[in-house]
């Protein structure tokens, strides 16, 4: 049998990340999550880590947790985000520090340490979270899209410097989905996204996994850089 | 648990995090690793990738042996005239230089 994989995974407490995590488990794999909240779910492959992806100290104590429990990291999913919805004008200050601390900050940190851990073995994987928000300029997202523009920018720049040491770094940029994130966005906002995607429809989070799934396969090693959406966005 | 390595130490950690970088790169070094092996420039047994990985193995090298935290590669280190990564012997004394203020603060 082959040798489970050791997976991290940012934001597991709930919605896409529990779904993610939960599906590999269900895979035989070894998962390490975490969030700034307790999960209120367990399982015997699962470790949670209570951790504010954009604190270095707490992210970098998260990795050497791995690295002495496992040795190794093989696939490292930056899922851990925050959205807001609000007009420009009416926007505080506090509220880009927030988002950009863990969307870009929480971003860069978890693929930092994740790469260091995967650079000894000369293999990994990243997933970044990226939005159809970036491609589509959505009104009222213009901070959570510019934080998401600054993760594909990192996506790109990050998969150059990480490929000499065997790691890709790729992303995926959902549509909405039944979500925290989009609970409070008016379902005539929503209507209106979905109307310009290729393939009207919310997605799910099995469209999310499909992708991730594609960019950890093993013949995947020539695939980094990239940021795919779903429904035809983009 | 901390535990503070001498200078001798230290020059041992740089070397076999030096001969491991060289390894992986598959250059091994034909003549024998020590405080004037060059680090950068023209005679540098490594280039600027092979550097990265080398600090980033001696950092981890240093947390696991000894349990002391370091960032080698700041702002700092950066910044200075004559490079602390210019030699084996440049960077050992940097690092024990660090260990020594990072235990002071802790």
């Amino acid at each position: 049998m082959a040798e489970a994989r050791v997976i991290l995974i940012s934001g597991t407490r709930k919605g896409i990340g529990r779904f993610l995590a939960e599906q590999f488990l269900a895979a035989g794999d070894i998962v390490e999550g975490c969030s700034r909240d307790a999960a209120d779910w367990s399982h015997p492959a699962y470790t949670h880590h209570l951790v504010d992806v954009a604190d270095e100290a707490q992210v970098k104590k998260m990795l050497t947790s791995i690295q002495r429990r496992h040795g190794r990291l093989d696939i490292a999913i930056n899922n851990a985000g925050v959205a807001s919805m609000n007009h420009t004008l009416l926007t505080p200050a506090t509220t880009v520090d927030r988002i950009m601390d863990t969307n870009v900050r929480g971003t860069f940190l978890v693929a930092r340490e994740s790469a260091r851990l995967m650079q000894r073995r000369r293999f990994g994987r990243i997933i970044n979270m990226s939005t159809i928000a970036v491609p589509m300029r959505l009104e009222g997202e213009a901070l959570y899209a510019a934080s998401k523009s600054a993760v594909e920018t990192l996506t790109r720049i990050l998969a150059r410097e990480l490929a000499p040491f065997g790691i890709t770094v790729n992303a995926v940029g959902p549509t909405p989905i039944e979500t925290d994130l989009i609970r409070g966005v008016p379902a005539d906002k929503i209507q209106q996204i979905i109307d310009e995607l290729a393939i009207k429809r919310l997605g799910r989070y099995e469209d999310v996994a499909n992708v991730i799934d594609f960019f950890i396969r093993p013949e995947s090693n020539y695939i980094t850089g990239q940021v795919i959406y779903l429904g035809g966005a983009g | 648990m901390t535990n503070t390595p001498g200078r001798s130490e230290v020059l041992a950690l740089v070397t076999a995090a030096l001969a491991e970088v060289l390894e992986q790169n598959g250059t091994p070094s034909s003549e024998p690793l020590g405080e004037e092996t060059y680090l950068i420039g023209r005679r540098a047994v490594i280039d600027s990738l092979g550097m990265v990985t080398l600090i980033v193995d001696l950092e981890q090298r240093i947390d696991e042996e000894h349990g002391v935290a370091l960032t080698l590669a700041d702002e700092r280190a950066m910044s200075q005239k004559n490079s602390p990564f210019r030699t084996v012997g440049t960077l050992a004394d940097y690092v024990v230089g660090l260990i020594v203020e990072e235990q002071g603060n802790g």
